[in-house]
C-alpha cells in the first residue's frame, strides 16, 4: 500500500514512540532486510532514525520540486514561441506532480503535508539550493532543463533502488519524466546556438552562471558529509556525491562541445590516468551561503511560494465545502 | 500557516487501467475533497502521458489491510502444499505439452 494513514491516522505519534524501544528481534529483521537489499514497506517496523533520515530527504526533495516551478513559471508568459511554451508549462506541471508523489511518500512515514507545508514555508524545511538563483534570460530556461535537470536525473537515478518502497517508486516515475525535461532544454539550446551571436552569448552567458551551482546540488564533499555513510548503510543513498558529481561532469563536456559552449572553468580537462575529467574547486562558502538562506532569490522564492499558497485558499475552502454539502444533501434524500 | 480545508481533505488511493483488458493498478495517492474532485487530479497527476483509460479512486480509509506481522500466519501454510503446482507433477516426455 503506498499510504499508512489508514493505519495510523491520529495517533501516529504515540505508534512511533512505542516503536522506539522495540526490541532488538525486530532490529535484526529490519537490518537483515536491508543486508540483503529487501525493501522496507510503510507497515514494517524501522529505526527511528532511518525513518527521520527518510522524512527529512524525502520532504525537501518535494519542496525542491515545488520551488523549482518558480524559476520557469516565470519564463511561462514569455516563451519565444507557443511550441515552447507548451513544452514549458508541460514541464512546469510535471514539476507539480514531482512533489505531489514525493509528498506522498513522505506521508506514509507518519508525517503530514500541513506538517510538511508549515516546514516549507516558515523557512525551516531546505530546498535545492539551486533555485535560489534568479533566471535572467530565456537561455537560463534551456540550461535549466540540460544542467539541472541533467543534475538531478544523476542523483535521482540510483534512488530508484532505494531501500524505503514508496521513495523507490514515487523515483521510478519521476526519472520516467525526467529525460523529457533534459531533452527540451538542451534541443532548446541547440536551436538557439544556430541563431544570431546575441543569442548564441546568452546561452554561453547562463552556462557561465549555471556551472558551478550545478556541481554543488551533489552536495558537499564525502569527506565533509556526515550523513552520507549512514545512508549508505541504509540503503538510502546508493552513490556517494562526489562520484556522482564526476558521473555528471564526464556526461556534459562531450555534450558541451556538441552544443558549442564552453564550461566555466580553467583546471577541466580529461585525466588520461583516472579515465575522468579533473575539474577545479567548488565555492563552497557560496553554496552554504545560499542553503541558510542568503542566497539572490531566497527570499523572493518563499515569499512567492507562500503567496501563492494563501492565494489558494479559498479554492481549498470551496471545495471543502462543496464536498460537506454533497454529503449532507446525499444523507438527507436517503433519510 | 494554518490551512483547515486542506486539512480535512481525505486521502485517497488511485488506481489505473492503462489500457483496455488490463486490470486496474495502485499507482499512489493523493488528497481530495470528495471523490469527484479526486478524479480530477488524479487525472492530471497521473495520466498526463496517456497512461490510462480508466481510474479507480477508493477512500483510503475504506481499504483493509492485512497486518505485516501476521505474515507467518496468513502465507506461510501454503509454502508446504507444493501438489498446488504443476511442476510438481512428471509426466513422460512423449506425452509432449500439458
Amino acid at each position: 500500500m503506498y499510504t499508512q494513514a489508514m493505519d495510523i491516522p491520529d495517533e501516529s505519534g504515540k505508534k512511533l514512540a512505542s516503536v522506539s524501544n522495540a526490541p532488538s528481534e525486530q532490529e535484526a529483521a529490519f537490518e537483515a532486510r536491508i543486508e540483503a537489499d529487501g525493501r522496507i514497506e510503510p507497515q514494517d517496523w524501522m529505526p527511528e532514525a532511518y525513518r527521520k533520515t527518510l522524512v527529512r530527504q524525502i520532504s525537501q526533495h518535494a519542496h525542491s520540486e515545488i520551488v523549482g516551478m518558480l524559476p520557469e513559471g516565470n519564463w511561462i508568459s514569455r516563451a519565444p514561441s507557443l511550441k515552447r511554451k507548451a513544452i514549458l508549462i508541460a514541464k512546469v506541471q510535471d514539476e507539480g506532480g514531482h512533489g505531489l508523489y514525493l509528498y506522498s511518500a513522505a506521508e506514509t512515514l507518519g508525517t503530514s503535508r500541513e506538517q510538511m507545508l508549515e516546514g516549507l514555508h516558515s523557512g525551516k524545511a531546505k530546498y535545492s539550493s539551486i533555485f535560489n538563483y534568479p533566471t535572467l534570460n530565456w537561455a537560463d530556461v534551456g540550461v535549466i532543463g540540460w544542467l539541472v535537470d541533467g543534475a538531478a536525473i544523476m542523483n535521482q537515478i540510483p534512488l530508484c533502488r532505494c531501500s524505503y518502497g514508496p521513495y523507490s517508486r514515487a523515483m521510478i516515475r519521476v526519472c520516467k519524466e525526467e529525460s523529457f525535461h533534459q531533452r527540451q532544454g538542451y534541443e532548446a539550446l541547440l536551436v538557439m546556438m544556430q541563431g544570431s551571436e546575441a543569442q548564441k552569448a546568452m546561452v554561453q552567458d547562463a552556462v557561465n552562471r549555471l556551472w558551478w551551482k550545478c556541481l554543488a546540488m551533489f552536495g558537499p564533499p564525502d569527506a565533509d558529509s556526515p550523513h552520507s555513510a549512514q545512508g549508505m548503510r541504509w540503503g538510502i543513498k546508493r552513490i556517494s556525491n562526489d562520484e556522482l558529481r564526476q558521473k555528471f561532469v564526464d556526461a556534459t563536456v562531450p555534450q558541451a562541445k556538441v552544443l558549442g559552449v564552453t564550461l566555466p572553468d580553467p583546471d577541466l580537462k580529461w585525466n588520461e590516468a583516472r579515465g575522468h575529467y579533473d575539474y577545479g574547486q567548488i565555492d563552497w562558502a557560496e553554496f552554504w551561503n545560499t542553503v541558510e538562506g542568503n542566497g539572490p532569490c531566497n527570499k523572493e522564492r518563499l515569499a512567492t511560494r507562500v503567496k501563492a499558497h494563501n492565494d489558494g485558499q479559498w479554492v481549498r475552502d470551496a471545495a471543502q465545502a462543496y464536498a460537506r454539502k454533497q454529503q449532507e444533501r446525499a444523507m438527507k434524500e436517503a433519510a | 500557516m494554518t490551512t483547515p480545508a486542506l486539512k480535512e481533505w481525505p486521502l485517497w488511493e488511485v488506481f489505473v487501467r492503462s489500457k483496455q483488458g488490463l486490470e486496474h493498478k495502485h499507482c499512489g495517492s493523493l488528497h481530495a475533497a470528495d471523490a469527484a474532485q479526486a478524479l480530477h487530479m488524479a487525472r492530471d497527476v497521473y495520466t498526463r502521458r496517456q497512461e490510462g483509460v480508466s481510474i479507480w479512486v477508493v477512500p483510503s480509509a475504506s481499504i483493509t489491510a492485512s497486518n505485516p506481522d501476521d505474515k507467518g500466519e496468513l502465507f506461510d501454510p501454503a509454502a508446504d502444499k507444493i501438489y498446488r503446482h504443476p511442476t510438481f507433477y512428471e509426466i513422460p516426455e512423449e506425452v509432449g505439452h500439458m
